[in-house]
This record gives structure tokens, C-alpha cells and sequence, in this order.
């Protein structure tokens, strides 16, 4: 399919168009403002995208001041009474306080609870990207500036983890590795940092053949110099959008672990394990142990993915019209 | 001196204007074009790239897509005009009355169907009664007509079995199947091989003459017209700027861009000398100079090329866009 | 062809091999079966008995070893909790899982084709705003929860489908299939909306962007020059182009919908080897989650096999082979 869409001259209406307005099917033009900055004031003119940094702000925010929104540490036991079990929304609890989105079986807040389970959410899908961002990007990069074998190799390692779904490896690592926050962020940066490594080396290897890299290799730049300061920041637009899509599914793939009793143990604090408890009672109608921590899940991995997405066309430049 | 210069005029385009509408706002990428096709008629349509001569071949066959749109005039086949009929009525005159061939042969046949899928399906848009068998003997005939061997097997092969070539002589058996009054070739032979594009320039030319075929030959290069066309319209930034029986218009150009083209033509220079080149480029349509569109790149420029220049008669049937003629009228 | 096939199954054995020795080697490092399976109260002696009885006082080398040798005749070993051979075991629950996994597949195109071609002719109109928002809302659900509310909703509130199980099923061939009974519909129903959500987000995606960029193509318009009508581009000239990446596409993702099972399975209760493995993993039952592994990396082998042909019969442009390439 790709080899019939690459015709220069295939729109005649499209020539035209380039002639009216130079930027269709052009590069962006160079821009005055500070890309960066203009990229967030487009990324907050778009509803969508705004709706996104909202809901991400909003979730991020009260992830971090958990303990000073709720009224009780939920993972502290001697703070739990158990006579306060599966109260629903807006009960009282035995010492006067309101169980805002009601109580789970052990009597603990589920809106503490549920801040609580979005700090690790936010910590395990953060630090997992970071650490598999690193990795990916140097094995990419070497990979895009080495060619040949090295890039052979590697891209082999890629193509192999690629074929696997990341929940199966996700699965089989922790089978051997056992449960803790520690092994899932290794486990969730083993299915991340292929993605990186392919994303980050297709853009090197275009970016390489452009004429500035040449320019910087005539002036006789050392490699690290060319990749660091002339190619790794013209990979970037790309590997945004993959990082933003690969944090929201490294967050729903840390909880959908966790809910099947493999990720986090359950004296962690996590949004899984928290749904998985709601599902024991769900048949005898207490609905929101599993609904809520699940509506917040929810929010945070839409937010992201709404940021993804506008940042996808944003940094689209054919979408440009 | 042509044979259908004065026949009836099957095909009259009267002060099309098609504009984009583009993040700045609408542009028209074609103004106040008139165009007038004899039965039998080749006509050659010449103009740089962004001249809007590709635009103006859509436009014919109501084919500009969004963010296009033709704004005025009108466009008579056979006295119809193709702006008011209607959708349903623009589809049965397309590909039936007036066909269309594209630039690039390799674009225009869809890569996974078969080549009789997508000749088939082109007489049966027309003729929903006609039996299989006769729409395939019809696609045969007419395979055979533009010279594909073995047009049998050629009919179960894929359009990458094919050459650029033989392609583009599929698309031509395609535009030829239902006998259409008029055919608009888009610079069908721009991006084949220099041989095959004079043996595809002879073939069209003689089954235009035997069918009485009309012809609209949309091309940037003066010579190809000059071998093949009646009539020539000449066009810039947008608009025509000249046009006349080919034989005059080559030999005499009366406005100093068809002269500044004509001369830009390597074979037309003596060997060894520079070549001639317009200085100055063809403007961008949302930032078109007033007046005359030429003047900023005219030697003969004066102040009266600030004003509007209507389309002037210069007797012969040559009409041209300039106040500073090369040729008096 | 030929040359083709064997390179593939050159490719299966050596990804079998690495894999059985990687996974082999991390199991049998970390974690010790035995203290799961043995009460705490037994003695050492019965502890040692155990021990010698399953081969684990044997040096890592020598049980991979054993391992190997009865894997080449078919002998993945016995399941530590079931003691029966773990090879058995999930063949007799895969045919579950396929069932559950080709249903979600089937509902993903069915829903999501229709949806994506509406998106991508008219991209501009709110219904294809609306479309691509709730793509993103089902890229974003987690398979576990929604299956969770799907249950709470539909089975607890309504009461219109049951939440767990197989129901009724048909034998053909041996194999039980459900989808062939009215309560084995109405068993599968949910758990394979489950698994077929984030599919449908995705075939919604792929198929919109097909369709946008056909329709930009030559040959639509030299198909409208021809005066073909707009239903028949769309269905066949427009439709043709986009679903045969579409597809390929999504047979790949077959794999991961059969990975994804595992989630559904488990809500769902369905008797899948998803379920299987997860009580394997918490039991640490070596040889069923090596069963499991290797059987996956056998069937995600046999489905892109099955992909290339598609792709190379479907689309006249591609011979089989340079599609493996």
C-alpha cells in the first residue's frame, strides 16, 4: 500500500494548493515563538486536548496532596474499623467523618484510597516510561548511528519482544520475579522500551540523511555531539505522542496486573487491587468498592490519552490544512 | 487549415472561477476562463505548473474536491451546463460524454483490482443492462484500439503487471470505452519514458481524428502541443492569457509570456548559446499582483498594466490578454 | 513456498528454544514450588520426598535438560496441582479461549469497520467527532474494570445476560463450542464484548485512516472521471484497499486478544487456559505456565503464518515471502 502513496504529483488540487499556501504537505515553517511554547498554547487552544490537561492536572494534583484531602490514611490498619465494611457513598463513619464514595470491606475511605492508588498509578507509569524512555532511546539511537549489525541485532530484540503482547510478558516476568512495586515497574519497562527503540530509531535514521547532519559531520562534531544536540531533539515530536499513549497503557497495565493478583501486594496502595476487592461483593450489589477507583482510573488514562491525541495531530504536519 | 475549427461547439466554458479555501481565506486558483471545443476538436491547454490549467481540467468534469469549489461561470456540454444538472446527471455525462485522463498512470488504476473490474464497472455505470459478455468484448475492442497485446489475458491482469506505458493506454481504453464527445487529458504523458510518450501522442491523435472524438490536452510543454493540437489556450497564474490556432500562436505569440514560453523551448535556441529563461517567478494565487498578472515579469510593462486587462480580439481567432502586443491586431 | 515455510519454522523452533530456556531458567531460579505445595506442618523427609519425586534436587542443567528431551515427544510434563500432563491440560482449554478470542475479533471488525468508514468519509461531521472521542474513551477503559461494570450492569441490575461460564455447549469434532447454543450465545456474549472493546477502538482507527487517505488517491477520482457511483467506490474501490492492511493488521492482534483473555477469563469465569495460567502463576505451577508459553509462541506463529498467506493471496501486489520480510 505505501509504495502507491508517495506520488509527488498524484493531487493536482493539492499542487495548487501548495502554491496558495506553502505549508500543505510542506514542513512547518520556521516558527518565531519558541517551539515549545507554542506548542502548549496550541495544545491548550484545542478543546480536546485542553479537556485532556484538565483531567490530568486535576488527577495528578490531588495524587500528590493524597494525605491532605482525605481525612484518614487508608493504608494505615490501626486507623481501619472493621465495623465501618461496605458502607455506602456518603455514610458516616463510627467516629463522625463521611465516607464520601463509601467504605470497602475493611471499613476503609475510598476516596482516600483512591488517591492513594493514583500516586502509584502516576509513580509506576511515570518512573517505568522514564527508565524505558533511557533505554529505548539509547539502544535506538545506537542502533539508527551504528547500522549494520548492531542495528541488525537490535532491531531483531525489538521485532521478537514486538510480536508479544506486553500483557503476556508483563505476566510471565512476574510469575518469575513475584510481587512488589519494584518488579512491576521492571516488568512494565521490559514491554516499554522496544516501542521507544523503534519510534526513536525510524526518526534518527530520517533524521540522519538530512543535510544538517552532514553539515555537523563536515565540521567534525564527535558522534556523541551529532546524536545528542543535532538528531535526538529532532526525534522528539514523535516519541511524545509514544510516550504519552505508553504512560496511560503502562498505568492500566500496572492496575489490570495488580487486579489479577500478580502485580502489587496487597498491603500496597493501587487502584487494581482496590477493584479487584469490589468484585467479591459486586454480586450482592455494592457497587462502588469496584466503580469508583475504576471512574478514576478511568479519567487519568482518558486524560492522557486525550493529551496523545491532540499532541498526534498537532505534530501531524499534514494534518495542517 | 482546422479540419473542425468552425464546427458546431460541443463544449463552451464561459467565465469559470474555481477558488480554494485555504487557511487565509478563498483564492481563486482560476478566474474568467473561457474555453470553447469543437466536435473533433484537440485543443491544448498550456501553463506552468500553478498556472491553475489542472484545476481548470477538473473543474470541466466537476471533480474539484474540498477545500475547492468552482464560484462562477459556466460550463456548457452540449448545451447542458454541467453546473446546474445536478449530481446524478454530472455522473451519467461523466465518463460517458466527457472522460478524463490523469498525469501519473501509476495512480490512476486501483492496485488491487483487475483491469477488467475497473473497465467493466466503467461501461456498466452507464448501461446498467448491458450483458457481461458484451461489456467484455467492448473492453477487448478496446484494448485492442490503444495497441495491448493479447487484450484477453490482459483483461484477469493487475495493474502492476503492467508497465507506466501500458498503463496509461488501459487509462486511454478506459476514457475511450463509451465513445465520450470529449476527452481531458491531464498531462497524460508527463511522466512517461520520451518514446513512448510520441507513440501515445500519434495513437491519441489518430483515434481522436477517426472517432471525432473532441480533445483537451492539458500539458507544460509548447512542443507536444505543437505536433498535436487545433487551437491552443495559454494560461497564467490563474487566467488565459492567449490563445489561437496553434500554427499563429507558435509563430507569432502576441503576449510576451507565451513569447517568454516559446522561447524557453532548448530545441528553439541555437547550440552553445544560453538558454532564455522568464525572470522572476509565477506569483502565489493569494498574493496575485493587480492588473495584469504577467507585469512584474514583463520587459514591455508600462502603468496602463496596473488596470484590468479584458481578453482582446486579435482577428484569426486569436485572442490575448495584453495591452503591449508583439503582434498588432 | 517451500523455502518460505521452512524458514519459518526454522524461525518457531529457535524462538522456542531461547524462550523455553529463558523462562526455564527464571522459574527455576526464583521461587520454590515446593513450598506451596507442601503444608508447613510436613516433615522434612516428606519435604525431600516431594522434592526428589518432581526432579527438583536435580542440577538446573539436567532438569532443562529433561525438560527438553520429553518436550520433543510431546511431553511438557505433569501439572504440579492438577498431576496431569500440562500439555493436555491447555489443549483441552484452548478451544475456550479461541472461541472467546474469534468472537471478540469478529465483533471488533463488525462494529468497528462500519464506524470507521462513517468517520473517515465525512471527517469533518460531529458523528465522526463523536466516533473518534469514544475510540479514545475505549483505548482508555481497562479491559478489567469494564468487564467488571459490564457484569454489574447487564447481569446484577438488568439481569438480562449471566456473568460466568460457558453455558451450553455443541460438540464438533470433539471440541465443545458454545457460540452454536442460545445459552452459549448469551454465556459468550459479554465476555467477548469485553475482550473486543479495545479492538473496536482500534479497527475504528486503522479503518478511518485507510479510508481518508484512499480517498485522497488518483484512482478514486479517475474512478468518478469513469462515473462510477459514489456507493461503489466507497464499497468496493475504497473499502478493498483499506481492509486488506485492516486485516492484516488485526490478525496480528489476534495474539494479543488471546493474551487479553486472561483478564476476561478471569472475570468472566470462563474455562479458558487464561484462567489456567493465572492459577498457575499463583501456585508457581512450572510446568503448566511453560506449557502455556510455549503453546502461545506455537499459535502467534501459526496466526502471522496465517496472515502472510492472507496478505499475499489478498493483495495482487505482494508474493508471499518478501510479505515475511
Amino acid at each position: 500500500m505505501s509504495a502507491t502513496t508517495e506520488t509527488p504529483h498524484a493531487d493536482a488540487a493539492l499542487i495548487d494548493a501548495a502554491l496558495i499556501d506553502p505549508n500543505v504537505g510542506e514542513e512547518m515553517p520556521p516558527e518565531p515563538t519558541r517551539p515549545v511554547i507554542l506548542f502548549l498554547q496550541r495544545l491548550l487552544a484545542d478543546r480536546i486536548g485542553l479537556v485532556g490537561v484538565l483531567l490530568v492536572g486535576v488527577l495528578v494534583l490531588a495524587a500528590v496532596f493524597a494525605p491532605l484531602l482525605g481525612w484518614q490514611n487508608p493504608y494505615d490498619l490501626s486507623q481501619l474499623d472493621f465495623l465501618d465494611g461496605r458502607l455506602p457513598p456518603g455514610s458516616h463513619s463510627s467516629t463522625g467523618m463521611t465516607f464520601l464514595l463509601g467504605s470497602d470491606d475493611q471499613g476503609r475511605d475510598l476516596f482516600s484510597a483512591i488517591l492513594f492508588g493514583l500516586r502509584t498509578s502516576l509513580l509506576v507509569g511515570v518512573v517505568s516510561a522514564v527508565i524505558a524512555l533511557v533505554i529505548g532511546a539509547a539502544a535506538g539511537l545506537v542502533s539508527a548511528y551504528a547500522g549494520g549489525r548492531i542495528d541488525t541485532l537490535i532491531m531483531r530484540i525489538v521485532d521478537i519482544q514486538l510480536s508479544f503482547p506486553a500483557i503476556l510478558i508483563a505476566l510471565i516476568l512476574l510469575a518469575i520475579l513475584g510481587q512488589g512495586v519494584d518488579k512491576i515497574i521492571l516488568a512494565l519497562v521490559v514491554t516499554q522500551w522496544a516501542y521507544y527503540a523503534r519510534t526513536i530509531r525510524a526518526s534518527a535514521l530520517v533524521e540522519r540523511r538530512r543535510a544538517y547532519v552532514d553539515a555537523a559531520r563536515c565540521l567534525a562534531l564527535p558522534p556523541r555531539k551529532i546524536v545528542f544536540s543535532h538528531i535526538l531533539p529532532n526525534c522528539l515530536p514523535p516519541l511524545i505522542v509514544v510516550v504519552t499513549m505508553r504512560i496511560a497503557y503502562a498505568i492500566s497495565l500496572e492496575a489490570t496486573l495488580s487486579f489479577l493478583g500478580i502485580g502489587l501486594p496487597v498491603t500496597q496502595p493501587s487502584l487494581g487491587l482496590l477493584i479487584a476487592n469490589g468484585f467479591k461483593y459486586l454480586m450482592s450489589g455494592d457497587y462502588w468498592i469496584s466503580l469508583f477507583p475504576g471512574l478514576a482510573l478511568l479519567l487519568l488514562i482518558v486524560g492522557i490519552n486525550l493529551i496523545g491525541d491532540t499532541l498526534r495531530d498537532l505534530l501531524n504536519p499534514r494534518m495542517h490544512r | 487549415m482546422t479540419p473542425a475549427a468552425n464546427a458546431e461547439k460541443m463544449l463552451v466554458v464561459s467565465g469559470l472561477e474555481t477558488r480554494f479555501n485555504t487557511s487565509r481565506g478563498p483564492v481563486a486558483a482560476v478566474r474568467d476562463v473561457n474555453i470553447e471545443v469543437g466536435r473533433g476538436e484537440i485543443v491544448g491547454l498550456v501553463g506552468e505548473s500553478g498556472s491553475g490549467k489542472s484545476v481548470t481540467g477538473l473543474s470541466l468534469m466537476g471533480l474539484i474536491d474540498a477545500p475547492g469549489e468552482i464560484t462562477g461561470g459556466r460550463i456548457l456540454l452540449n448545451g447542458e451546463d454541467l453546473r446546474s444538472v445536478g449530481g446524478k446527471r454530472l455522473r451519467q455525462l461523466r465518463g460517458d460524454r466527457i472522460a478524463m485522463i490523469f498525469q501519473d498512470p501509476m495512480m490512476t488504476l486501483n492496485p488491487v483490482l483487475r483491469i477488467d473490474t475497473q473497465m467493466i464497472e466503467a461501461i456498466r455505470a452507464h448501461d446498467r443492462k448491458i450483458s457481461r459478455e458484451a461489456a467484455r468484448q467492448r473492453c477487448r475492442d478496446a484494448l485492442g484500439l490503444v495497441g495491448i497485446p493479447s487484450p484477453d489475458e490482459r483483461l484477469l491482469a493487475y495493474p502492476h503487471e503492467f508497465s507506466g506505458g501500458m498503463r496509461q493506454r488501459v487509462a486511454i481504453a478506459i476514457a475511450m470505452l463509451n465513445n465520450p464527445d470529449i476527452i481531458i487529458a491531464d498531462e497524460p504523458t508527463t511522466a512517461l519514458d520520451v518514446t513512448i510518450q510520441a507513440q501515445i501522442l500519434a495513437e491519441m491523435q489518430k483515434l481522436c481524428r477517426q472517432r471525432g472524438t473532441a480533445l483537451i490536452w492539458v500539458t507544460h510543454d509548447l512542443t507536444v502541443v505543437a505536433g498535436l493540437a487545433d487551437r491552443v489556450y495559454v494560461m497564467y497564474a490563474g487566467s488565459v492569457v492567449e490563445q489561437g490556432p496553434v500554427d499563429a500562436l507558435l509563430d507569432r505569440p502576441i503576449h510576451p509570456y507565451t513569447d517568454g514560453l516559446i522561447r524557453s523551448i532548448p530545441s528553439h535556441n541555437e547550440p552553445g548559446r544560453p538558454l532564455h529563461q522568464i525572470p522572476g517567478m509565477t506569483p502565489a494565487l493569494d498574493r496575485m499582483p493587480q492588473g495584469c498578472r504577467f507585469h512584474p515579469r514583463c520587459a514591455r510593462r508600462t502603468e496602463g498594466c496596473l488596470s484590468e486587462i479584458p481578453l482582446m480580439d486579435f482577428g484569426g481567432g486569436r485572442r490575448a490578454r495584453c495591452i503591449h502586443p508583439l503582434v498588432e491586431g | 513456498m517451500t523455502a518460505y515455510l521452512l524458514r519459518r519454522l526454522g524461525q518457531t523452533v529457535v524462538t522456542l528454544f531461547v524462550m523455553s530456556l529463558l523462562v526455564f531458567i527464571g522459574l527455576y531460579m526464583i521461587g520454590n514450588p515446593v513450598d506451596v505445595l507442601i503444608s508447613s506442618s510436613a516433615t522434612p523427609q516428606e519435604r525431600q520426598a516431594v522434592i526428589a519425586a518432581m526432579g527438583l534436587d536435580q542440577p538446573l542443567w539436567f532438569q532443562y535438560w529433561t525438560f527438553l528431551s520429553h518436550a520433543l515427544t510431546g511431553d511438557l510434563g505433569k501439572s504440579f496441582v492438577y498431576n496431569q500432563p500440562a500439555l493436555r491440560l491447555i489443549l483441552s482449554r484452548m478451544p475456550a479461549t479461541l472461541e472467546l478470542a474469534f468472537s471478540a475479533l469478529v465483533l471488533a471488525l463488525v462494529f468497528g469497520i462500519p464506524l470507521g468508514l462513517l468517520a473517515g468519509l465525512k471527517p469533518k461531521a460531529l458523528v465522526s467527532r463523536v466516533i473518534m472521542v469514544s475510540s479514545i474513551l475505549g483505548f482508555s477503559l481497562p479491559t478489567f474494570w469494564i468487564g467488571l461494570m459490564m457484569i454489574m450492569l447487564f447481569s446484577v441490575k438488568l439481569g438480562w445476560l449471566p456473568a460466568s461460564g460457558r453455558g451450553d455447549t455443541v460438540n464438533v469434532l470433539g471440541v465443545p463450542i458454545s457460540i452454536l447454543t442460545l445459552d452459549g450465545l448469551r454465556h459468550i456474549a459479554l465476555p467477548a464484548l469485553n475482550l473486543a472493546l479495545f479492538k473496536i477502538s482500534l479497527v475504528i482507527r486503522l479503518t478511518r485512516a485507510g479510508v481518508i487517505e484512499c480517498m485522497q488517491m488518483e484512482y478514486v477520482r479517475f474512478a468518478r472521471a469513469k462515473g462510477v457511483s459514489e456507493a461503489r467506490i466507497v464499497t468496493v474501490h475504497v473499502l478493498k484497499n483499506t481492509l486488506i492492511p485492516l486485516i492484516t493488521v488485526i490478525g496480528l492482534e489476534f495474539g494479543s486478544v488471546i493474551a487479553f483473555a486472561v483478564v476476561t477469563e478471569t472475570i468472566f469465569a470462563w474455562p479458558g487456559m487464561g484462567k489456567l495460567i493465572i492459577d498457575a502463576i499463583s501456585v508457581l505451577d512450572r510446568p503448566v505456565i511453560l506449557a502455556y508459553l510455549l503453546m502461545t509462541v506455537v499459535l502467534f506463529t501459526l496466526i502471522n503464518l496465517v496472515v502472510d498467506i492472507f496478505y499475499s493471496v489478498a493483495d495482487p501486489r505482494v508474493r508471499l515471502g518478501e510479505a515475511a520480510e
